[in-house]
């Protein structure tokens, strides 16, 4: 291995590591929010993707109609709430956000000249479609089990993903999809060529990262979710929803899954199951973090991505088998270093 | 008393009801789902356009999905058997499926043919295999179409890069067992996930090895990964694939980096452009009209095929084993298998099949030809 080569590597593993930084602070936020291990995460940048692909393809994404059918699910156990408990002023939030804006949307799918959108058009709308699908996720499946233990917390989480690949394979059939670059520009820098997309996928990683800290930093709901994850039951006391909180949480879990989607689907094919695989990466460097740290999360996402451009390399055979493994040291080391008393059940 | 005698002829009569319109039930197993999915849709497809009678008798077809699972191929087979009495079973889509299966037919005595592509499902034809056809050609007659290719067109050094597992796998031992009987030097072997969103490490590798030429071992779409990789490092050297890309979604996703490209494939692939001499054209073409009509143009693929030819065997082989026993019965399945096995000149949509007591695939230099990925199309070589 030369220098160039290792280069070469190195700026492979940086692309794919940002994914990973994404998708690991997401897995990071939701666990510390709701408790849920949130398998599913991957689905979301299959869906992102393939979404996006249906869309250039000129088709309506069938994502639209799990949308629709999601809304009037939720709708329909929201408003008989509503309705019971007699606070017939939510009814319309209800079915506004539930009924009207995927109808809306449905609207705008089959009046607008879905293939001949400029790109930003398309990739927000693959978004709105895709995205408000972890906000009616959270209300159908885990709202209803919220204070239930991790482990039954994470049997949902592990339906919620079977069901989602299993509707992927229905949705976008089994082949792959491919979108086409954000930019075509290409960089020399030296030996390396430095796609457009390379750095569309590096930039976005940061500046969602750098979003996510002002968010909780900055923002009143930012601040309330940060409240949550440390005492849920304080927050609850402080007039914060948890609810809301969990809702809040998926939104930005399938926003930035979505957006990882996006994103890749230019650098390479994604099928309907893709995203079980990435999301596991994401995992493992959440693991490192100790599905705790953001930073240390990140920092480990992008080594796994090093590590496994490193290892295809070297042995690509054993690649995936190099990259789980690194889950025991940390494991063990984490274990070791670390005094963890056991949440009260 | 008399109410017992009434019940016990009405049953009697039920039987010989029965039996009055035996049907000949076909088992199917497919991979719908999962991981060989884009297999298994089309060849699900396919069975829904056979026959509904064979030599005069009706056909009850049990089509079932084995997602892809060994253990579910195996669950969904002993229920067909024990629960609908099957005659024959087709399937499965995918080798370690039907490996499995082997053993579960030949205990019951049930013929079993097969659309996966491993020469050991049907090699070598031991006390269970007996049971065992297939109608996928072999990984080495493949292999062999390659290596030939490349030596003609003065290829010296070769590099291959394909998916780690069976398929990759039995496709690395058969060609480079081929390659180096053949005089032709692989200096480089890598592998790579169905899932992986880069194949960066393992190109470079093939890349600084500078070999002549690059055989890509994947099927199905993922098997453009590798390719749009190479030309991106500006590999310039020929490339090859193997049969298992050949559907057009392979075309869609990999574009104009594939444009170039060789691979060995069954004749439905291109076969509007055999000529019409050719043995297998006529059986290709029904067999694409057919398809096309129920699901638009475009929409054939080989892998279909493949149990379009499993549906040809039966054909040829029920009326044959129908002049022995009743469809339902052990005497049946046993004059089926033997009808299968004595199945000559069957001309199916990917050759001409010509089984024998030790050669349960029956196909020959027929059954394989090599096409170039051309403006975007399959292109014959002549």
């Amino acid at each position: 291995m030369d220098f160039q080569i290792a280069m070469l590597l190195g700026q492979d593993g940086i692309t794919n590591g940002a994914i990973y930084a994404l998708l690991a602070l997401a897995l990071v936020l939701v666990f510390a929010v709701t408790r849920v291990i949130f398998i599913p995460q991957g689905e979301f940048v299959a869906y992102g993707a393939l979404t996006l692909a249906a869309l250039q393809a000129g088709r309506i994404p069938a994502t639209l109609w799990l949308l629709l059918a999601m809304g009037v699910l939720a709708a329909l156990i929201d408003g008989t709430a509503a309705l019971r408990s007699g606070a017939t002023r939510k009814l319309p939030g209800v079915a506004g956000w539930n009924l009207a804006y995927p109808l809306l949307l449905a609207g705008l799918f089959y009046t607008l000249p879905l293939e001949t959108l400029p790109m930003l058009a398309q990739v927000l709308l693959a978004l709105a479609v895709v995205v408000p699908l972890g906000p009616l996720m959270y209300r159908l499946a885990f709202q209803p089990v919220a204070e239930a233990p991790v482990l039954i917390l994470l049997i949902v989480s592990v339906a919620v993903h079977v069901a989602m690949v299993g509707m992927g394979l229905l949705f976008f059939g089994a082949e792959g999809s491919r979108t086409p670059p954000f930019s075509d520009v290409r960089f020399e820098v030296g030996p390396m060529m430095i796609s457009g997309q390379q750095i569309w996928v590096v930039l976005a990683s940061i500046v969602l990262i750098v979003a996510l800290y002002q968010f909780f930093g900055r923002t009143l709901y930012g601040k309330a979710l940060r409240a949550t994850a440390i005492n849920r039951n304080g927050a609850r006391l402080m007039g914060i929803s948890p609810a809301l909180a969990g809702k809040l949480t998926f939104f930005l879990a399938a926003l930035i899954g979505a957006l990882s989607g996006v994103l890749i689907a230019p650098l390479t094919t994604i099928y309907y199951d893709t995203g079980f695989l990435i999301g596991l990466k994401g995992f493992v460097g959440a693991i490192i973090g100790g599905l705790g740290s953001y930073p240390i999360a990140a920092a480990g996402a992008v080594m796994v991505g090093l590590l496994e451009a490193f290892s295809s390399f070297w042995a690509s055979a054993y690649k995936e088998v190099i990259v789980f493994t690194l889950i025991i040291p940390v494991l063990v080391w984490r274990s070791l270093s670390s005094h963890h008393v056991e949440e009260d059940e | 008393m008399k109410m017992k005698n009434t019940l016990l002829a009405a049953i009697s009569l039920a039987f010989v009801a029965g039996a009055a319109q035996a049907e000949i039930t076909v088992g199917v197993n497919v991979s719908a789902t999962g991981p060989a999915a884009s297999l298994g849709i089309p060849e699900k497809n396919t069975f829904a356009l056979m026959p509904t009678t064979i030599g005069g008798e009706k056909v009850n077809y049990i089509i079932l999905d084995d997602a892809s699972d060994t253990t579910t191929a195996v669950k969904n087979l002993r229920k067909m058997i024990s629960e609908d009495k099957i005659d024959v079973v087709l399937g499965s889509t995918i080798s370690p499926n039907s490996l499995a299966m082997i053993d579960v037919v030949a205990e019951a005595g049930v013929p079993m043919i097969s659309m996966a592509a491993s020469s050991r499902i049907v090699e070598p034809v031991d006390d269970k295999r007996r049971w065992v056809f297939k109608t996928p050609q072999n990984d080495a007659q493949m292999s062999t179409a390659i290596v030939e290719h490349m030596i003609n067109a003065g290829v010296k050094t070769v590099a291959f890069i394909g998916f780690a597992d069976a398929y990759g796998e039995g496709w690395w031992q058969q060609f480079s067992a081929i390659a180096e009987a053949r005089k032709l030097k692989v200096v480089g072997n890598e592998r790579y996930n169905r899932a992986d969103t880069s194949v960066t490490g393992q190109v470079l590798k093939i890349v600084s090895a500078r070999p002549d030429a690059v055989l890509i071992a994947g099927s199905g779409t993922p098997a453009a990964l590798p390719q749009k990789a190479l030309k991106e490092r500006g590999f310039s050297g020929k490339i090859y694939q193997t049969h298992g890309v050949a559907n057009n979604d392979f075309l869609r996703v990999c574009g104009k980096d594939c444009e170039g490209t060789f691979l060995p494939a069954g004749p439905v692939l291109v076969a509007d452009q055999l000529p019409d001499s050719n043995p297998v054209k006529k059986s290709a073409m029904t067999y694409i009209t057919k398809y096309e009509a129920a699901h638009g143009k475009g929409s054939v693929s080989t892998f279909g095929a493949h149990a379009w030819d499993t549906g040809l065997l039966l054909q040829a082989a029920v009326p044959v084993a129908l002049k022995k026993a009743k469809p339902g019965t052990a005497e049946f399945r046993a004059a089926l298998r033997d009808a299968l096995e004595g199945s000559k000149e069957v001309a199916g949509a990917h050759g001409i099949f010509n089984m024998s007591p030790t050669d349960h695939l029956g196909l020959d230099q027929r059954s394989r030809v090599m096409v170039e990925i051309k403006d975007g199309g399959w292109k014959l070589v002549k």
